[in-house]
């Protein structure tokens, strides 16, 4: 879990202690100092929002880890089609049965074990590609923010160019080009969104280098490197961990619809995108066939969103949060 | 505002000439080779020869920029490989159908948006607020294609099925034949694609409008005995609307690239159901028109957006 690896003292705070952060123990108790990551790691813990959902997330990774072990007990391989078992008389899907829990898909295949291997398409690739785009935003942002003159024109002007590319459409001309895949899905879409990062950091950044112990690490004589990644970096890390947890969903809708579009992961593979496409002629007779990978998207995204929403609402209370609960 | 306005201008010219450099570079430079893409599997190499030379693949790489752009700016698009139709046609018939779409889908996400918005920002804390911020997530977290799919099962089958043939499941209607049909075919895929993005401007809108509504001149305004439908109309909502203005500017890339999406759930023969079946014929020519377009198109909108933005609030047009 990304929120719990954030947490520079979970141990200590396990130690036995009243769960809230006011002081009403006994009044010879030492005033514990508490960093902000404990604070923020406190709030969060609090957060039956952020626990739900944080729940709902690791379950559905647990699900694409054991995707192989499902795909076992239920005894149906993700590519393997049942022309006999899984369609009706007239070659159309079967619903949910006791041999196809969720039902059949056009080609006889199961519906349970597909949805379950299309989690691990989804989470690669959100993870995957906020992990790069959080990567390259932070980096271009924090050079262009630092450096300031020059520099910052250039890589501000790049970013506003690469911000106003009709982004679907370059991916569609990219795809035609190099041909679908993973990698090439998790790199139209990193390539899309650092660029957002990159802003919001490079406007952190410029203000961060006005700071008093930048100044004072400049006059010690570190180098521009070193006060970019040793004093300026640790202070990033908040918004750079909500940044990351609310691109993650935007990362799988947008690898959905590429695959939607078949422009995604190639076929026989199973994702939830193209699960959903090859189901658009069938939705008339097979509403299982639409309704659970379906399901399954929705579920995850809105996780992540919650998700994310509560930590940016816990590393930063004074921002104003999607939804509470 | 001179100034502004040629700064902005410029940097539409800017980004106009990269995206011109990137769709060559990538159609026409990068490491395959076009004559032997456009010849297709089975050509013999004296056939590739002649198509590298008809197409001047042959001669230095500036020049065959510099006259492949000369033909767009000329509005010559060359040929689609299906039928040998001119590209310029091809687009031509298709585009009312996306812009049909985008601009109906673009009025009913700003009206649902910033309506809910500011319903939510002058009831704070109240369930009407708890609903509309349930519905913005809820949306928000919704692929396009999805809440299409799911439109398509309930709004057309399921009411199909239970006697009510309220709305087309596919297909389009010309504005001009029959205004009623139009809309009637559209309707559907219109919500689909504005909901999603409603949703982002109802928490722009509710957050700004909170912020305005506890600033001084509302208070002012207020202790004249203005009714507060004027109070939140005519003074509020004003000044709340300009973040609204330039978020849109950002979304209207957004706005076809759903558009896309969206023609594909709802079998609309408009510019991105082009694009995939261009795609999967690799109908090369057909895909580098729709991409310049659909980008000089947003470029352009762009621009105007900024314009507008800098009309209704003169601080942008110093930064």
């Amino acid at each position: 879990m990304s929120v719990s690896s954030i947490d520079p003292a979970q141990s200590a705070l396990s130690a036995p202690e009243p769960s809230t952060f006011g002081e009403e123990g006994e009044a010879a108790k030492e005033i514990q100092g508490r960093s902000p990551w404990q604070l923020a790691w406190a709030r969060l813990r609090q957060d039956k929002v952020a626990i739900g959902s944080a729940v709902v997330i690791l379950l559905i990774t647990l699900v694409a880890i054991g995707a192989p072990l499902i795909a076992h007990l239920v005894g149906h391989g993700p590519g393997d089609t049942y022309p006999f078992l899984g369609e009706d008389s007239y070659g159309l899907p079967i619903g949910p049965n006791r041999t196809f829990l969720l039902g059949a898909d056009d080609l006889g295949r199961d519906v349970l074990v597909r949805v379950v291997y299309g989690a691990r398409v989804s989470l690669i690739a959100g993870v995957v590609a906020s992990a790069l785009a959080v990567l390259a935003g932070g980096i271009v942002g924090m050079l262009a923010g630092y450096f300031g003159t020059a520099v910052d024109t250039a890589l501000s002007r790049f970013m506003d160019v690469i911000l106003s590319f009709p982004l679907l459409l370059f991916a569609i001309a990219l795809v035609s080009l190099v041909g679908p895949s993973l990698t090439v899905s998790i790199a139209v879409i990193a390539f899309f969104s650092w660029a957002v990062v990159g802003r919001i950091v490079r406007g952190q950044t410029l203000s961060l280098r006005e700071k008093e112990f930048v100044e004072a690490a400049r006059s010690l004589g570190a180098s521009d490197l070193r006060i970019i990644f040793v004093d300026i970096l640790p202070n990033l890390v908040a918004p750079l961990i909500v940044y990351a947890t609310l691109l993650i969903p935007a990362s799988i809708v947008f690898e959905a619809t590429l695959s939607f579009l078949g422009l995604g992961v190639v076929p026989p593979t199973p994702t939830w995108g193209n699960m959903l496409s090859d189901s658009l002629p069938y939705y008339k007779v097979a509403w299982w066939f639409m309704l659970f990978p379906g399901g399954a998207l929705l579920i995850t995204t809105l996780a992540f969103n919650l998700l994310g929403d509560s930590v940016r609402d816990a590393l930063d209370p004074r921002y104003a949060r999607l939804f509470k609960a | 505002m001179g100034a502004f306005l040629v700064r902005r201008v410029l940097f539409g010219l800017l980004v106009l000439w990269i995206i011109s450099v990137v769709v060559f570079v990538m159609f026409f430079v990068a490491p395959h080779d076009p004559a032997r893409l456009l010849a297709g599997r089975q050509a013999t190499a004296s056939e590739i020869l002649a198509i590298r030379h008809n197409l001047g693949l042959d001669r230095p790489i500036l020049e065959q920029y510099g006259s492949w752009v000369w033909k767009l700016v000329h509005g010559d698009l060359g040929f689609s490989y299906r039928g040998s139709v001119p590209v310029r046609d091809l687009l031509g018939s298709r585009i009312p159908v996306t812009a049909s779409l985008a601009f109906g889908a673009a009025v009913i996400w700003l009206v649902i948006g910033v309506g809910a918005g500011v319903l939510a920002a002058i009831k704070p804390r109240t369930i009407a607020d708890r609903l509309v911020t349930f519905f913005a997530l809820f949306f928000y977290s919704m692929p396009t294609f999805l809440l299409g799919l799911f439109f398509l099962f309930f709004f057309f089958f399921k009411l199909y099925t239970a006697g009510f043939h309220l709305f087309p499941g596919s297909g389009y209607v010309n504005l001009k034949d029959d205004p009623l049909g139009w809309a009637d075919h559209l309707i559907l895929p219109w919500f689909a694609l504005a909901l999603v993005t409603a949703a982002v401007y109802s928490r722009l809108t509710r957050g700004t409008m909170l912020d305005v509504l506890g600033e001084d001149y509302i208070r002012t305004a207020r202790s004249k005995g203005i009714s507060e439908g004027r109070v939140i109309v005519r003074h509020a909502l004003r000044s709340a609307l300009t973040p609204v203005v330039t978020q849109f500017g950002i979304d209207l890339g957004a706005l076809l690239g759903g558009a896309i999406v969206t023609e594909n759930v709802f079998g609309l023969p408009g510019l991105g159901q082009l694009a995939v079946q261009s795609i999967s014929d690799q109908n090369l020519p057909v895909i580098i028109g729709i991409v310049i377009v659909a980008s000089l198109f947003i470029v352009v909108a762009n621009m105007c957006v900024d314009l507008l933005y800098a009309v209704l609030d003169p601080r942008v047009r110093l930064t």
